[in-house]
């Protein structure tokens, strides 16, 4: 199995670890990330404006070399895969849109929003199978208590992105059991973190990282994992000290190829 | 050749203030073959009708038009009018220069025009009328009643007071429906069971009335004062004309843990059970997911207990057939699937409640023998947890939201604010050290007494009311919950630490009345609420002739407005069974079997079902037969809507009254 992967910009910088624990687990479960060549930023927002294309090219680029190829589009960060689905669903289904984008790219064939957008964590849960993952783990993470933080992208809008019930969300719950360990389930785990706030008010971002990471802790979990690199940076280095780590890292460990 | 006589009315100032009615009647005077025109003050007094009468007779008459209000007011005045003095009332048109022209015009010229226009095109027209028959047919003296609960049980009551027989067909073991979980009503508050029962067992007692319980309509065909319904009777595993209702096996049943849908998976109920007390019939009921013995023939206990040799473990459906004259629709309603809105936690916390749980756990027959407690605490009820100090309610759960994809509705459910304010003012009268937020978009409180029903919550019981709605409900460690909102009037974030939560949530027509109207071939809005004939003036009627509407089933409403529906839908079907025989439209569909090539798109586009296909005979140019499928129109059924022949391809299909020839003349005199 064979997928067209984004790993967008910070998984380049600040979250190689997202990255490449995502890879080595990926090939020992037996399928390959194939990195889009001269893939660009997705622009880490979904822009609003009902008339903007500008922003949205880039995810079109992506998503139409992923057509190319024939493959589904992978992705690991958050806002990542929330830009590039949304801008996707636009593709589907707003005319608007889609014609203006495909004028002006000028596209060898236009591009209609064909390709399939999958997060790493659908294709452990309907690809592999979670029962399947189960079984090639090698080092299961007995007695460990994570509490799985989900943010406000991965999940939201919930109509486009249908990968969970955004309010009641468990797929990185049942991961967890996959891997051996605990689950905690705790109410702030699908709230938001602060996001892009961290760049001018430091306070908001520090308020909202205590409640989230309180409310793990009230729970009495030992550590947090998260899939969006910029949850990772707002919750990190939290009051409870809990450590937190991207998934990948607990699932390359589990199956045994962490370095 | 046609003697047609033109009768322009003023209707005071009405029509004569913007049309100018004796121009209108010159004009009309020089129309082919109109013999008579005038213009009176009150073409619909006496005066004006004798004016019409005497004209047929001294002009000799062969067609009317009247030049006056809406159809929809008066052409059943003048068609009488015309009957008298010897005219088919089908030889008479309405012009409407009212409604149609001098209400919605200001300028005279251009509404006299307008008005000359309107009276040629109603002048083209009954040229081309014919005289037509109503037909009859015989009518079965017998209703169906579908559904039991206080809609269903209070129109039975009033058809059988009146002398006819009716039956009721309840989904479930008992009838009842949902007042039977209701704890108290609003704003009397008085106990729900306590009026509720009397009339229940009313139902039992009534020799004009027969239940038929725990059975479902299987398929309805037929039309108004013909229907022919088969019912049927679901396996209850007892037979019910044995069964004394004792409880012995209810007792005896060693399968304890079934959820018990009566209070609302609260607690648990036996494989075989009798949903309450008051239950009508009063009879056991098995059910066959539960049961040990009908799941792996290991059991038997209730039939070894039963005195009365009741239990019968291989009982099967039984389909029915039965007549009836006119059918009322009482399906009610369910409250909404919440698995979407689970930012309140209904799934993450026992101690989130919908209000009809509430309801049960404030019964005395419910699963705390009415003592107030967090459903967490339901087995421990001694614990000095167990009593909820701060209650938060949330109103409006899937109402008035365009989220349609998580479930929501559109429309505002109607009985929510009210209940509410309800249960806050019994919990702050019961217990009054607990304290009771209320969170609302807007409290809508239309009724007699409902508004200082509320008021006294507020007022007298102390009862917080904020504007704002509840964003999210996070259950902590500890077992209570963290409710966040917003106050709108002071504009703050709110968390307030609860111990248990309502939510009001949305109400939605039962899902069998889909298929149901499906059988009616009743027409329904999107919500799948029955539409109503018309929606002021035939409220408790289906477009469909025969059928009627009482209570949710047509809408979100309240006891007392269901109980007026019900006796109002009642009325409707006593005038209906009271005849002997049924007029019906003559203006109704007929095809050409000449030209019909048995496409079936009439009948597709039908909603009343009143087409059927059927294979004939017709003799070929060269003299040999051939047999071809052509549409028939079933005149009992047909309302005459024209649906079809707009649809027919070959132009076979054709409307009395309304004919294709006439709206093309009509088209042709206003062109002219």
């Amino acid at each position: 199995m064979v997928f067209s992967y984004y790993p967008g910009c910070t998984l380049k910088s600040k979250a190689t670890e997202l990255d490449r624990y995502a890879r080595l687990s990926a090939s020992a479960l037996g399928f390959e990330l194939e990195e889009i060549e001269n893939w660009q930023c997705c622009g880490g927002v979904y822009p609003m404006a009902k008339d903007e294309i500008a922003t949205k090219l880039s995810s079109i680029r992506a998503l139409n070399d992923a057509k190319m190829h024939g493959q589904d589009l992978l992705t690991l960060c958050s806002a990542c895969h929330n830009v590039i689905k949304q801008v996707n669903n636009d593709m589907q289904t707003n005319e608007d849109i889609r014609t203006r984008a495909n004028n002006y790219l000028q596209l060898d064939e236009p591009y209609l929003g064909e390709t399939k957008v999958v997060h790493y964590l659908e294709v452990l849960r309907d690809t592999i199978g979670f029962e399947e993952l189960k079984k090639k783990v090698v080092n299961p993470l007995k007695g460990k208590k994570i509490a799985a933080y989900y943010g406000c992208l991965l999940l939201r809008p919930g109509s486009v992105l249908k990968m969970d019930d955004p309010e009641n969300p468990k797929i990185m719950e049942d991961l967890i059991k996959a891997l051996g360990a605990t689950p905690v389930v705790y109410p702030m785990r699908n709230e938001c973190c602060g996001g892009y706030l961290s760049l001018d008010d430091k306070e908001a971002v520090a308020k909202r990282r205590e409640k989230v990471v309180q409310s793990a802790a009230e729970f009495g979990c030992d550590c947090m994992i998260t899939a969006c690199p910029l949850c990772m940076y707002n919750l990190k280095k939290n009051e409870d000290q809990i450590p937190v780590y991207y998934f990948t890292e607990l699932l390359a460990e589990a199956l045994g190829v962490k370095e | 050749m046609h003697r047609i006589g033109v009768f322009v009315c003023h209707c005071g100032t009405n029509i004569a203030a913007t049309v100018d009615v004796k121009a209108v009647a010159e004009e009309m005077g020089r129309q082919p073959n109109v013999v008579f025109a005038a213009d009176y003050p009150y073409m619909c007094s006496e005066a004006g009708q004798n004016l019409v009468q005497d004209t047929i007779r001294e002009q000799r008459l062969t067609g009317v038009v009247v030049c006056s209000c809406s159809p929809r007011m008066h052409e059943a005045t003048f068609r009488k009018a015309a009957a008298k003095a010897g005219l088919n009332p089908y030889m008479v048109e309405i012009a409407n220069i009212r409604e149609q022209c001098s209400w919605i015009h200001k300028d005279k010229v251009s509404g006299t025009e307008k008005a000359m226009i309107l009276a040629r095109a109603a002048v083209a027209k009954v040229q081309l009328n014919a005289p037509l028959t109503p037909g009859t047919s015989p009518v079965t003296k017998r209703a169906l009643v579908i559904g039991g609960g206080i809609a269903g049980i209070q129109t039975a009551l009033d058809i059988a007071d009146a002398g006819f027989d009716v039956d009721i067909v309840e989904k479930q073991p008992t009838i009842g429906g949902k007042m039977t979980q209701i704890d108290k009503t609003f704003p009397t508050l008085d106990c729900a069971s306590c009026i509720l029962t009397p009339k229940m067992v009313d139902c039992a007692q009534n020799e004009k009335i027969h239940i038929y319980a725990f059975s479902e309509v299987e398929s309805v065909s037929g039309f108004v004062g013909n229907f022919s319904v088969k019912i049927r009777k679901k396996a209850r595993f007892v037979d019910a004309s044995k069964c004394t209702g004792c409880g012995e096996c209810v007792e005896k049943c060693p399968m304890k843990k079934v959820p018990n849908e009566f209070n609302m998976g609260l607690d648990n109920r036996k494989a075989i059970y009798i949903p309450f007390a008051q239950a009508v019939p009063k009879v056991a009921t098995i059910d066959p997911n539960y049961c040990l013995m009908l799941k792996n023939g290991k059991c038997g206990m209730c039939s070894k207990v039963c005195g009365a040799n009741a239990i019968d473990y291989k009982q099967q459906d039984e389909i029915i057939e039965e007549k009836y004259g006119a059918i009322v629709a009482a399906t009610g309603y369910n409250p909404i699937n919440i698995d979407k809105f689970d930012e309140f936690a209904y799934h993450q916390s026992p101690d989130v409640i919908t209000s009809l749980e509430l309801e049960r756990l404030m019964n005395a027959a419910g699963p705390s023998n009415g003592t107030l407690v967090r459903p967490s605490y339901l087995n421990k009820q001694d614990d000095h947890n167990a009593h909820p100090k701060k209650i938060v309610f949330v109103q409006c759960v899937g109402s008035r939201s365009t989220c349609s994809e998580k479930g929501a509705k559109e429309y505002c459910s109607k009985i929510c604010c009210m209940y509410t304010a309800k249960h806050a003012m019994l919990i702050r009268d019961k217990y009054p050290d607990t304290e009771v937020y209320v969170f609302y978009i807007d409290v809508r409180t239309p009724g007699k007494l409902f508004d200082e029903f509320y008021r006294r919550a507020v007022e007298q019981y102390g009862v917080h009311y904020i504007k704002g709605m509840v964003g999210k409900v996070a259950p902590k460690a500890d077992g209570t919950l963290d409710v966040q909102a917003s106050d709108l009037i002071s504009n703050e974030q709110l968390h307030i630490n609860a111990d248990l939560v309502v939510l009001a949530t949305s109400i939605e027509p039962d899902k069998t009345a889909r298929s149901l109207a499906t059988m009616l071939t009743a027409s329904m809005d999107t919500n799948d609420f029955f539409t109503e004939a018309h929606p002021k003036l035939r409220p408790v009627e289906s477009p469909t002739a025969g059928v009627f509407l009482s209570g949710v089933c047509q809408g979100p409403k309240d006891i007392p407005e269901t109980v007026t529906q019900a006796g109002a839908a009642a009325a409707k079907v006593i005038g209906l069974l009271a005849k002997d025989k049924l007029v019906g439209n003559p203006c109704i569909a007929h095809s050409d079997e000449l030209m019909c090539n048995g496409c079936s798109s009439c009948e597709k586009v039908c909603p009343y079902g009143a087409i059927s296909y059927e294979d004939k005979e017709f003799r070929q140019p060269d003299r040999t037969v051939a047999i071809r499928r052509v549409a028939s129109v079933n005149p009992a059924v047909c309302q005459g809507c024209g649906a079809c022949t707009v649809a027919c391809p070959s132009g076979a299909m054709d409307l009395y009254g309304f004919s294709n020839n006439q709206i093309m003349a009509e088209v042709d005199a206003i062109c002219r």
